[in-house]
């Protein structure tokens, strides 16, 4: 084994966890809203927790095994014994609880600390929690057992005689350490049965490995339960590959069994075929797939774009690049969309956030989620998720009004959000609605002149102007100081971290029937839609959304002012000048205004006029940073990145804020 | 675990190894001088540059390496000596220095030297600042290979542009 096996095993062991817990909170926070939990659920929750004992018990990380451990006892109880008082929400609580503590763990872990959190207190309660329910439920679930045995036939219900199995076990080929596998499957199987016999017998010798590897770990266990379920709990083992389960009569007579254990491997194969359906792959090795299949494209239309052709007539070649360019081109597009998540994971977090604060506030609040399934590229969920969080607490803070209130006003008790994401084609729309009090106007303004941040009469604003306010840093309504909100980091949070993926958020309410904010976020940062313009040799590349339009010089009003700046009446409105070619010192650019064109660009409401050469079109472009030499030595400013173009050869893009400064 | 682990350091060494004292020698109008092989990661002829504003002269631009984005670092220029303009022979030798990438323009690239320490002899101090790219000399049957210092020529520009104040 090398350290590196080591490495990988770890990574799987927290990126399974993390998976599990998730899935387990899910469980748990929708079975609370059903106010109980389905068989179907407990089993589930059941097998999560086994999962997450075992393997934290392989990987030796106690107080995780631990909780789960404890957790996996009660869901047992509740499991087996189907109590009927049991109260829900302090359950609910007290797996979130331990969920929480195993988040914790987990992160220690993963940021390379001791997972060493006090785990006695939690596991205390558990055991306390599960003792009441038994007690509640002592005599009463007895009964109700005895009468289930005869057909519940998916029970583990127990049989009169024990009878004797005999397992050969092979673990996934690649799986390392099959001696301390080997280990944790027989400490789990102590539970259900009495293991007789195993072969290789030590399990702590290191040569056991190789043993179990090549001839697999056979285990002999005597069990009152059915074949189902002993392969049930073996199916439970991480990594587990292939299991071949036989009742044989003593221990002498097992050779005769050998045959009949073709049965399982059918069952064999649906397992390997779930667990190989999705991998994870790092986001580095992405971004390389993605700049190969990059340059493949230029490479494609260097070869069949390649001047030597000039002039051939060449039939079959041109049917050969097209089915080339076919290729390629759906390869790029597979490429691209591999970086895409969908939101729902993001969207699912919030149940926990909503449940948490409902309970906190004491407000009845519900969540809605729609387009969960809209997909975004994976470097841009990580950006929104604060802001959603930051406006559903927001939202339900100060948007929600109380029960009472709501009830005055002819609502229904329990307010609602919506968190909605919608696919517009270019962007990805994320709306938080809430049906509460709506913004207050005349609050808002009120504030915002305590602070001074009004920079137009109160009479001229529209009311989307207003609004926006709120964005302003150093604004923020609440006076009092929550758990949840208005910590003084207020919306301009929201905004800015929208900003940094280029995107944008805005608002709407109306007074009385509550607030909309409105995310708009790009579908991916790596691809931008864009202009790419000529000044002189050079090539530059605008990005679309800073560009309101283009013109030729006509009958405009070209002015100068004292200090040799160029402006140009345009409709009536003044717009500065900038050249290009002067601003980059390009040669050989065309000077005379009339023989160029000028664009149009907009930053921050301000409008300015850039001059270039010529248009060469709209394109989608590859964003590539600059290289970090010249970004750290010199802060151009003016451009923010490059791109390559068709023919292999770079172009700048410029950075429209840039130029404002 | 340690077996594995040993040949692997085995190796690492071996190459460690056979790169050194091994220089690439290239031209800059009648001066020979080396870097040292290790920093080197590929040598292209010169490819379309693309200029890139408020950079020193030196810094020529960027090149599209297979998809990297390198700049591009004229010699002469750095060396303060007269532009030449480039031809067949002329080379970008491409280095990875640290975390940096960079190419290098030179007149055109000689050959792959080994240089024992014992023939490499540090220069004399004549005045501060000068021969600062230059780390020391090596001799090769008779004839000098200047020795360059990647650090120094690719990092002493904030050293430069404060003497220029």
């Amino acid at each position: 084994m090398s350290g590196q096996n080591n490495e990988q095993m770890l990574e799987m062991y927290i990126f399974e966890t993390e998976q599990n817990i998730e899935q387990l909170e899910t469980l748990v926070l929708s079975s609370e809203k059903e106010l109980g939990f389905a068989e179907d659920a407990l089993h589930e929750l059941f097998r999560l927790m086994h999962t997450i004992k075992g393997s934290s018990g392989m990987m030796s990380y106690q107080s995780l095994a631990s909780v789960a451990h404890h957790l996996e006892d009660l869901f047992y109880y509740l499991r087996e014994q189907q109590p009927q008082n049991v109260d829900y929400t302090i359950l609910s609580d007290l797996v979130l609880e331990g969920i929480d503590l195993m988040k914790v763990e987990l992160q220690k872990i993963k940021n390379g600390e001791e997972a060493d959190s006090d785990t006695a207190p939690l596991i205390k309660s558990i055991e306390d929690y599960l003792q009441l329910l038994k007690q509640q439920n002592g005599a009463e679930s007895e009964t109700a057992v005895a009468l289930a045995q005869p057909d519940s036939a998916g029970g583990f219900c127990a049989r009169a005689d024990a009878v004797t199995y005999k397992a050969v076990v092979h673990f996934a080929a690649d799986c390392a350490m099959e001696n301390v596998r080997a280990y944790a499957l027989v400490h789990s199987l102590q539970a259900e049965a009495n293991v007789l016999q195993l072969f290789p017998a030590d399990l702590d010798d290191d040569d056991s490995a190789e043993i179990i590897r090549t001839k697999g770990l056979t285990v002999y266990l005597q069990s009152e339960l059915e074949a189902e379920q002993i392969e049930e709990i073996f199916w439970q083992t991480p990594f587990l590959n292939k299991l071949e389960l036989t009742v044989v009569d003593s221990l002498q007579s097992e050779e005769a069994a050998w045959d009949a254990a073709q049965l399982p491997k059918q069952q064999q194969n649906n397992h390997t075929a779930a667990s190989n359906s999705v991998i994870s792959v790092s986001v580095n090795k992405l971004d390389k797939l993605m700049d190969l299949v990059g340059e493949m494209v230029i490479a494609e239309s260097m070869v069949i774009q390649n001047p030597d052709l000039n002039g051939l007539e060449l039939e079959n070649f041109e049917k050969a690049a097209r089915q080339l360019h076919k290729i390629t081109s759906e390869l790029q597009d597979l490429v691209m969309s591999i970086r895409m998540v969908p939101l729902a994971t993001t969207f699912h977090k919030m149940h926990r956030l909503v449940r948490d604060m409902s309970r906190q506030l004491q407000k009845d609040v519900q969540l809605q989620l729609i387009g969960e399934h809209t997909e975004v590229d994976k470097n841009i969920i990580e950006h929104i998720a604060d802001p959603i969080m930051h406006l559903i607490r927001n939202a339900i803070d100060h948007g929600l009004e109380t029960a009472e209130e709501r009830e005055a006003l002819g609502k229904p008790a329990a307010g609602t959000i919506t968190l909605e994401a919608k696919n517009t084609g270019s962007d990805v729309l994320i709306l938080i609605k809430d049906d509460g009090r709506g913004l207050n106007k005349d609050k808002i303004l009120e504030r915002a002149r305590e602070h001074g941040l009004l920079t137009k009469m109160t009479a001229e604003m529209t009311e989307k102007e207003i609004f926006e306010l709120i964005f302003l840093p150093g604004f923020s309504t609440k006076d009092n100081v929550t758990e949840f909100s208005g910590r003084g980091v207020g919306m301009d949070v929201v905004a800015k971290n929208l900003e940094m993926v280029g995107g944008a958020v805005s608002v709407s309410s109306v007074a009385g029937q509550g607030t909309v904010f409105t995310l708009k976020i790009p579908l991916t940062l790596a691809i931008m839609d864009s202009m790419n313009v000529k000044v002189g040799a050079s090539c530059y590349t605008i990005p679309i959304i800073s560009i309101k339009e283009c013109l030729r010089l006509q009958q405009h009003t070209l002015l100068n002012d004292t200090e040799g700046y160029e402006m140009l009446m345009v409709r009536g409105e003044c717009y500065p000048i900038f050249r290009l070619h002067q601003y980059f010192n390009v040669k050989n650019a065309v000077t005379d205004l009339e023989k160029g064109v000028l664009v149009m660009v907009e930053h921050d409401k301000k409008s300015f006029l850039l001059f270039v050469d010529e248009l060469l079109g709209q394109q989608e472009v590859v964003v590539k940073a600059l290289p970090a030499y010249i970004k750290e030595r010199y802060q151009s400013k003016g451009i923010s990145g490059c791109t390559l173009l068709g023919d292999g050869s770079i172009s700048l893009i410029l950075d429209v804020g840039g130029f404002v400064q | 675990m340690t077996e594995m682990a040993a040949q692997e350091y085995w190796v690492a060494e071996e190459e460690e190894d056979t790169q050194k004292g091994k220089y690439l020698t290239f031209s800059i109008g009648k001066e020979i001088y080396g870097i040292e092989i290790k920093y080197v990661t590929e040598i292209i002829g010169v490819q379309p540059i693309t200029e890139v504003p408020e950079l020193p002269d030196y810094i020529r631009g960027i090149i599209n390496l297979r998809g990297q984005i390198v700049p591009v670092m004229d010699v002469r220029l750095r060396f303060k000596k007269e532009f030449k303009e480039y031809n067949d022979r002329t080379c970008v030798i491409v280095i990875q220095f640290e975390n940096i990438a960079m190419g290098l323009i030179v007149d055109s690239v000689e050959e792959v030297l080994s240089i024992p320490d014992a023939d490499i002899v540090s220069l004399p101090e004549i005045k501060q600042n000068t021969n600062r790219y230059i780390k020391s000399v090596g001799k090769v049957d008779e004839e000098i290979k200047l020795l360059l210092d990647c650090s120094k020529l690719l990092t002493e520009e904030e050293m430069e542009s404060l003497a220029e104040i």
